[in-house]
């Protein structure tokens, strides 16, 4: 399981990208935090979730 | 006009020698100078932060009177000058560092070098998103302090300030999107500005 948001979802060995496409989030507007590191936009693709991982994404929005 | 010994003197007897030590010390970044940054380079100034870094491409325009620190008279002009002209009426001795430009990917390294906090305060969600990625993929030394939600006429209570991560704050309701249709109310905005522009503070404090 990886806690996703505070919520326990079962995205362990999927990739961070495989998990935004199930999601409601517009990649353009995001921010990732594994684990207390930033995740670069640029590997989402290619940064698998692990068991344990735990994941915030933060949603930008307009206004200012 | 009173001396820089005066006003560093009434700073200090406010905040205490050594806090105002820290404050003078600081290079802080503004990224946006609308509703947000207006106010957030405001409150800056007054409490004695060293050096400002201004960043806006824009102009005033007359939609921005309802909640950004411009007046009637710098309709017209450039952001970073016009905000200038009002800070240095309020703060004469905050050293500011000008920039006329838009923010992208490629320039943010060299406009926010000597920066050791960054305020981003801009209107767009995804200029948002990628001021932050860039700041915290690439300058993982510096303090991050975003906004996101401030929209509206929702309750003032609703705009926090959150610790993301180490050195990542963000500030407002997180949810109320001008995009939806929602004004943008200078109270509101103001909150959300003063969440940053205390985060700051905070940081500096160490607290």
């Amino acid at each position: 399981m990886v806690k996703i948001n505070g919520e326990k979802l079962d995205f362990a060995g999927k990739t961070i990208e495989e998990y935004l496409r199930t999601s409601q989030y517009d990649p353009r507007r995001i921010a990732v935090e594994r684990n207390g590191e930033i995740i670069p936009k640029a590997q989402y693709s290619e940064t698998t979730l692990e068991e344990g991982d735990c994941v915030e994404v933060v949603s930008f929005v307009g206004g200012g | 006009m009173l001396s820089e010994v005066e006003m560093r003197v009434a700073l200090e007897e406010r905040h205490g020698r050594r806090l105002q030590e820290a404050f003078s010390q600081a290079v802080v970044a503004v990224c946006g100078l609308g509703g947000l940054g207006s106010n957030i380079a405001i409150c800056l100034a007054r409490a004695g932060i060293g050096k400002l870094i201004l960043i806006d491409f824009d102009q005033v325009d007359i939609s921005n009177l309802n909640r950004q620190q411009y007046k009637v008279s710098q309709v017209g002009k450039y952001k970073t000058e016009a905000l200038s002209e009002n800070l240095r009426e309020i703060a004469p001795y905050v050293k500011l560092e000008a920039h006329t430009v838009r923010i992208t990917e490629k320039n943010a390294a060299g406009l926010l070098a000597s920066a050791s906090i960054v305020c981003e305060a801009f209107d767009d969600a995804q200029c948002k998103s990628m001021l932050a990625s860039v700041v915290l993929e690439t300058m993982p030394e510096k303090y991050l302090v975003v906004a996101s939600g401030m929209a509206g006429l929702d309750s003032a209570n609703s705009i926090k300030t959150r610790k993301v991560m180490e050195r990542f704050y963000l500030c407002g309701d997180e949810v109320s999107d001008v995009g939806d249709g929602l004004g943008l109310f200078s109270s509101r905005v103001m909150l959300c500005a003063a969440h940053q522009a205390h985060v700051v503070l905070r940081i500096l404090a160490n607290k």
